[in-house]
């Protein structure tokens, strides 16, 4: 097991290289001098050369991205040309905030994706498994923002149940989380259904009630264990849409975001924040992978450890 | 003396429903009785209804099917009126069933002693530490070696045969009054089916359980049972003691099957397999299921279904031709016995 784990940390190195080497060519490929922009369209070129050699851009390229990459793994991405703050500082705050979206919209779509699933699957074709994926198409044809402006009107508005923007009361969380989690809850609520109703149609489930066992006992224990696998992988997938999907969440309802951070510095050309913020989505859609596949060695015995 | 019945199935009808409600009749009439203690065989070809009969007495046919008539005697209790509580109790406990598949019949993603220990918790409350003795003991019993490390393996580590040993083991935990084996060597080699065979018949001696042994080869009925019920067609056509029924049988098919059996004071080129195609099960003739094969068949044959008939041995057949409405050649019976006497 140990084995395993070091040698897909290691598989990372590679990948993980290569996101930087995308992200640092970001700055490099977008047309126009970086220390133009910092210094404004009008400033005297004894000033830009000065920024150049301030930021190291009148280094070769190599080097540059020696640099770069040496820094990165120190967690120090440099100040943002906006706002001279660092990076880290302006990047943190931002990122629990994103996570912790991230994080309650996962954990509400894997409860509700997979409760409905097994329902589903338990009673096929009864008019809760009808219902259930009806709903679920539904809510995977729905654009998130699109769901996330109709409950603001109809909750916060109309109603006045909840706060329409913001994020950090239980009441804030709310609509956010709905938002970003439904299309997940959807997918997951399928691939269960489909993934329980081909375990429960296998010899050893029957077996299984054979030995006296209780219908309950028999989809928790035996059937649900043998389902997770598939159910596990659109998990981890949904995670990377997740820190996408949390983009569009954070705009609808105004919450500060690492998501909006990065749109509204894209915007300013603020690239130090923009690669950070990148390179941070990435590790951590990269460690979300390694989890998923982790967890298939503890579900599943049968998969050998090479 | 009469022997005490220990199962008594009568007339059993299972149904299913496929997508557009079309009723498929896989068991429609189904009639034996096991004495207690004794070895019943249930032979017939494939799709003839052997399996969905086993699964009807446990209850454990699929959703879109159910029993639809008749009763099952289980210890003079009716196991089709049982509430689901009551059969659950009955499962694994007094009725254990090994299936036709060991590669696929275990949970892959749990330890064979973890599969085991389940039938033993939850029918006679044991805890873990008693629990382990009984699983050593009743690997120990179907042949395993070494069982402290085989019942910490999953069940890909072993092969077919030591996985259908541990669903005998499995089987066997609760000490079953009656234990149903379907086909339980067919998917395994030559060799370990003989040991299985043999493993079983030994064990029902020791433990003096009743089996039901449902095959599709009459050789495995002479060597393993006490009597024998035929099927075709999701019907029993003929139930006999084994000798008997070796000796003399009745029904067309019967004999069919024994002139097809490969035996040893016989050439292969003599044998006669049956003619004619086993029926489709939603397309049965409307009289005699064997009618469209039976060289006998009359016009009453085509036209009406046979009831299965007791006699007055004891034996049973479905066949116009024991009946004192047969309209086709009186001398029939004769060529049938001699044929293989
Ligand atoms: N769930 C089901 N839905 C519809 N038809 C079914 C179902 N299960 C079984 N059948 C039908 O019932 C018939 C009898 O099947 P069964 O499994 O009892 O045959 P069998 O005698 O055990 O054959 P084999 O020797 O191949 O095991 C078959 O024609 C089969 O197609
Ligand atoms: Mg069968």
């Amino acid at each position: 097991m140990l084995k395993f784990i070091i040698r897909r940390l290691l598989q990372l190195i590679p990948v993980l290289l290569g996101v930087t080497i995308i992200v640092f060519s970001l700055m490099h490929l977008t047309p126009g001098n970086p220390a133009h922009i910092i210094a404004g369209e009008n400033a005297p070129p004894e000033t830009v050369a000065q920024i150049e050699k301030r930021l190291g851009l009148d280094e070769p390229i190599p080097v540059q991205f020696y640099h770069f990459v040496k820094d990165a793994v120190m967690l120090d991405f440099g100040n943002s040309w906006r706002t001279s703050l660092p990076v880290t500082t302006e990047l943190w705050p931002r990122f629990w905030v994103t996570f912790e979206l991230a994080v309650y919209s996962m954990i509400f779509s894997i409860v509700v994706g997979m409760a409905a699933g097994i329902i589903s699957a338990v009673r096929q074709y009864s008019w809760a498994d009808v219902t259930v994926m009806l709903v679920a198409l539904f809510g995977l044809s729905m654009p998130n923002f699109w769901l996330g402006l109709m409950l603001m009107q109809w909750f916060s508005i109309n109603l006045g149940w909840l706060p329409p923007t913001g994020w950090g009361s239980p009441e804030q969380i709310i609509l956010p989380v709905i938002t970003l989690g439904t299309s997940g809850a959807a997918v997951i609520a399928r691939m269960t259904r489909s993934s329980m109703l081909d375990v429960i149609s296998q010899d050893y489930i029957r077996t299984a009630r054979a030995k006296g066992l209780k219908e309950r006992v028999i989809t928790y224990r035996h059937a649900l264990k043998n389902a997770l696998i598939p159910i596990v992988t659109v998990i981890g997938l949904q995670f990377g849409g997740l820190l996408a999907g949390a983009v569009l969440t954070e705009s609808v309802f105004a919450i500060n975001g690492m998501g909006k951070l990065i749109v509204d510095r894209i915007l300013a050309r603020d690239f130090p924040v923009v690669q950070a913020g990148i390179l941070v989505i990435a590790v951590v859609f990269v460690f979300i992978n390694l989890l998923v596949d982790i967890s298939y060695k503890f579900l599943n015995k049968r998969i050998d450890m090479d | 003396m009469k022997e005490e019945i220990i199962l008594d199935v009568r007339d059993l009808r299972t149904s299913f429903f496929d997508d557009e409600g079309f009723e498929i009749k896989a068991v429609d009439g189904v009639s034996f009785e096991l004495p207690k203690g004794k070895t019943l065989g249930i032979v017939g070809e494939s799709g003839s209804g052997k399996s969905i009969t086993a699964l009807s007495i446990l209850r454990l046919i699929a959703k879109n099917g159910k029993i639809a008539g008749g009763e099952i005697l289980f210890n003079n209790r009716d196991l089709t009126k049982l509430s689901e509580k009551d059969i659950r109790s009955i499962r694994g406990n007094d009725i254990s069933m090994i299936f036709q598949e060991p590669m696929t019949s275990l949970n892959p993603v749990y330890t064979i002693g973890k599969q085991i220990y389940e039938a033993l918790k939850i029918h006679q409350g044991m805890d873990k530490e008693q629990g382990k003795k009984r699983i050593i003991e009743l690997l120990e019993l179907v042949g395993i070696p070494s069982p402290e490390q085989r019942m910490k393996q999953y069940p890909h580590e072993l092969s077919g045969g030591m996985r259908q040993r541990v669903m005998i083991a499995m089987a066997l935990a609760c000490n079953p009054k009656l234990l149903i084996a379907d086909e339980p060597t067919t998917a395994l080699d030559v060799t370990i089916q003989a040991q299985i065979l043999e493993l079983i018949n030994s064990l029902q001696e020791e433990l003096g359980m009743s089996v039901i042994m449902i095959t599709h080869d009459l050789g495995v009925v002479a060597e393993t049972c006490d009597y024998v019920a035929v099927m075709y067609g999701g019907q029993v056509v003929e139930y006999q003691e084994v000798k008997e029924l070796f000796k003399n049988p009745k029904h067309p098919y019967t004999v069919g099957l024994l002139n097809s059996m490969p035996r040893h004071d016989v050439d292969v080129d003599e044998l006669e397999p049956i003619k004619g195609n086993v029926p489709s099960i939603k397309n049965m003739p409307k009289g005699c299921r064997f009618a469209p094969r039976c060289p006998f068949a009359t016009e009453l044959c085509v036209t009406e279904l046979p009831k299965l008939d007791r006699k007055e041995d004891g034996s049973e057949v479905r066949c116009w031709i024991y009946s004192d409405k047969w309209d086709g050649d009186p001398e029939v019976k004769v060529r049938n016995e001699e044929r293989t006497s």
